[in-house]
């Protein structure tokens, strides 16, 4: 009964997953220069590649910026969705939104907000006086850009998760609470940030996976330029697999990026397991 | 990654197959990929061309295949190739040639060429729009879509600022010095028109081609296995474009995006613009003013690329395949066709004979701007290209945007790029 599914799981995931490890460690075919058998080649001159590096560096700052400000904001607004107000399902649809739009509109969207002198940024910081900024053009500025776009784009997202759960958490124990004059932030640290601790495990694994999974649109908006400024590490492989066609050095690359994410996943669940409450 | 083209490869071969059985002995299938890169209806075009084709010859069964982007349509094309079943035909980018014949995929069209009147067809294009396609003596792509920089400059704006609307800049010096009277700032200081915009995201290797040009220097030799990217000339060229910035404040700093071009020069925050060809019946149909479309300026000369896409046939086809789709090549640039797609699409003429059509001299009469590409033509130098041609081409890139950003001086980012492109053609000389 499950040998369908089990064919299907081999075919698209584990025998590509192997054969992307076996090609890792040959060279790039070439019409006249067959694959051959070059050791741990692909993974020296991934070391002696200056953009690899680059492309790390700059993936980790956009994890580390997008994975708590996501998460943070996608529970604050959990949080304010939940309670009872007027227009509560018209925020919730607001906040769900981005998620609902392809990312390559968003990025579009996006590139005309950050347009030099007439976008939409510039037009609310000229009306404070604000000094013109070519947000995507500057290499100061180009990652933090991309990443408050990732951030728009999550936080509604993971919200829904919150919602999810703070939604079946029974009334009594906010009543309870009451009775027993804890206050709101009390309630929140021991009773409500305990029992979403299943949800924030769920919903940082999948940040985790997208900060290195997003890359529609550095494709979109900036092509990881300014000279590499936005190159996450999986347009590079891109880059390298598809622009340049050096098989081999792309796949040294997607196993050590799978090899990343497998070991934060695992880290994730099992520290944080410890934690959780189910 | 070698997994996944196993797996192509096999849903490949099975529907390669099944269109073996279902075509009858006669009729020769001649799948074709083509791009679509400038805006209109192109899909529409195509798909008539072949229909059109199709019921001229009907032993020959042309099936158009619409695939993205130009770097999609090679990815599908290279891809499709590796897994041994690739399209007959398929337009790409004309410096793809180096990249094409590198992973042997294409065959020279000189193969087909064997009729006095095939001799004929080959010689009729414009020079210019060869020099790509040609390597080690061969021609390996046919002028298809094709393009080059001009230069297009708001009549209005010229006037308020009480210069000739009808006489756009022709020296960079006359560049540098109507974009300073074509700039204007708001009483804060901050700019708010530019004289002059010179687009530098994604491909800005091929606008400086334009300077270096220009500045009278080839970027690379015939054979794409040597750069020139610290010649002086070209630290020159660079520093001319950073200038304009930095040293005079008429072009906006940092990396100006392509895509956003023609919109700046639309809602007039740029007078003067460099940008392709291909922008011009969009800029004709959403421009509220009288433009005008220039040659680039000359520095020691006039210069500019060439651009777009070839159209190129494919190795692994058969015989019968490759001979259907040269004679489609042909059919497709013959010209009065080459008018039509030139009018429809704003991509320039690819021979003399098709701006001698009557479609294209009315088209020109209505519409004069239309003819300045043509006119640039006898200036313009193949579009820069070498082996291993997007990896040489991005170290290019990143050292222009370093410069351009102020991470690196001209002169420092020029000898980085060169450094790698020589690294990268080591093993091709």
């Amino acid at each position: 009964m499950l040998l369908p599914a089990l064919v299907l799981l081999a075919a698209f995931t584990h025998y590509p997953a192997v054969a992307t490890i076996i090609d890792s460690f040959m060279s790039t075919p070439k019409p006249n220069r067959p694959s051959v058998f070059v050791g741990l080649d692909n993974y020296a001159s991934m070391i002696e590649d200056p953009i690899f590096w680059q492309a790390l560096r700059n993936n980790l700052w956009f994890a580390l910026a997008t994975i708590p400000l996501s998460v943070g904001l996608a529970l604050a607004m959990a949080l304010w969705v939940n309670a009872r107000m007027v227009g509560r399902g018209f925020l919730r649809m607001a906040y769900f939104t981005p998620t609902v739009l392809p990312m390559i509109a968003v990025a579009n969207i996006w590139l005309f907000f950050y347009t030099p002198t007439y976008g939409l940024l510039e037009q609310i910081g000229g009306l404070f006086g604000l000094p013109s900024q070519n947000w995507l053009g500057d290499k100061s500025t180009a990652l933090a850009s991309i990443t408050v776009v990732a951030v728009w784009k999550e936080a509604g997202f993971f919200m829904i998760f919150y919602l999810a759960a703070l939604q079946s958490i029974s009334p009594s124990l906010r009543e309870a609470a009451a009775i027993e004059g804890a206050g709101r932030w009390f309630f929140f640290r021991r009773v409500l940030w305990p029992l979403l601790m299943p949800t924030t495990i769920f919903v940082l694994v999948n940040a985790v996976i997208n900060a290195f999974r997003m890359v529609d649109h550095v494709v979109v908006m900036t092509r990881g330029g300014p000279d590499n400024a936005t190159s996450l590490l999986l347009y590079h492989l891109y880059e390298v697999g598809f622009k340049y066609w050096d098989q081999g050095y792309a796949a040294a690359i997607t196993v050590v990026l799978i090899g990343t994410l497998a070991t934060v996943a695992l880290v994730q669940f099992f520290v944080l397991d410890k934690k959780a409450h189910y | 990654m070698k997994c996944n083209f196993t797996i192509i490869r096999g849903a490949i071969a099975t529907v390669a197959i099944g269109a073996t059985v279902n075509a009858s002995a006669q009729v020769t299938e001649v799948p074709f990929y083509f791009p679509v890169a400038v805006g209109g209806p192109i899909t529409k075009y195509i798909d008539q061309f072949a229909t059109d084709f199709n019921k001229e010859n009907p032993t020959i069964k042309v099936a158009p295949i619409y695939a993205g982007s130009y770097q999609d349509t090679i990815v599908k094309a290279l891809t499709a190739n590796k897994a041994g079943t690739p399209p007959v035909a398929s337009v790409l980018l004309s410096t793809d040639t180096f990249t094409l014949i590198d992973e042997d995929a294409i065959v020279p069209i000189d193969n087909f060429v064997k009729t006095a009147d095939d001799k004929a067809w080959l010689a009729g294009f414009y020079k210019a729009f060869l020099l790509n396609g040609q390597v080690g003596g061969k021609t390996w792509g046919v002028p298809f879509q094709r393009s080059t920089v001009v230069m297009y400059w708001n009549k209005e704006l010229f006037k308020e600022a009480g210069l000739d609307p009808n006489k756009p800049p022709q020296t960079w010096a006359e560049m540098t010095a109507m974009a300073q009277k074509l700039t204007k700032k708001d009483a804060s200081g901050k700019t708010t028109q530019y004289g002059v915009q010179i687009p530098s995201s994604g491909f800005p290797y091929w606008l400086f081609q334009g300077l270096t040009t220009q500045n009278d220097v080839i970027l690379s030799n015939e054979a794409g296995t040597q750069t020139k990217f610290d010649d002086p000339k070209v630290i020159e060229a660079l520093q001319y474009w950073m200038d304009l910035s930095k040293k005079y404040g008429v072009h906006p700093g940092g990396i100006v995006e392509w895509g956003t071009t023609p919109k700046d020069f639309m809602e007039k925050k740029a007078a003067m613009i460099w940008t392709t060809t291909g922008n011009l019946t969009n800029i004709r149909s959403n421009a509220k003013f009288d433009f005008g479309v220039a040659m680039l300026p000359t520095g020691k000369k006039r210069g500019s690329p060439t651009g777009g896409g070839n159209f190129y046939i494919f190795k692994k086809a058969t015989p019968a395949q490759q001979a259907a789709a040269f004679k489609f090549a042909k059919w497709l640039t013959q010209p009065e066709r080459a008018a039509q797609w030139g009018i429809e699409t704003g991509y320039v003429a690819v021979s003399p004979a098709a701006w001698d059509t009557v479609a294209l001299k009315k088209y020109a009469a209505d519409f004069p701007p239309a003819t300045v590409a043509r006119d640039q033509l006898q200036y313009a130098v193949a579009e820069f290209s070498t082996h291993d041609n997007q990896r040489v081409t991005k170290a290019l890139n990143d050292g222009l945007q370093a410069a351009l950003t102020g991470s690196k001086t001209a002169e420092a980012a020029m000898k980085d790029a060169q450094r790698e492109a020589e690294r990268l053609l080591k093993s091709y000389k």
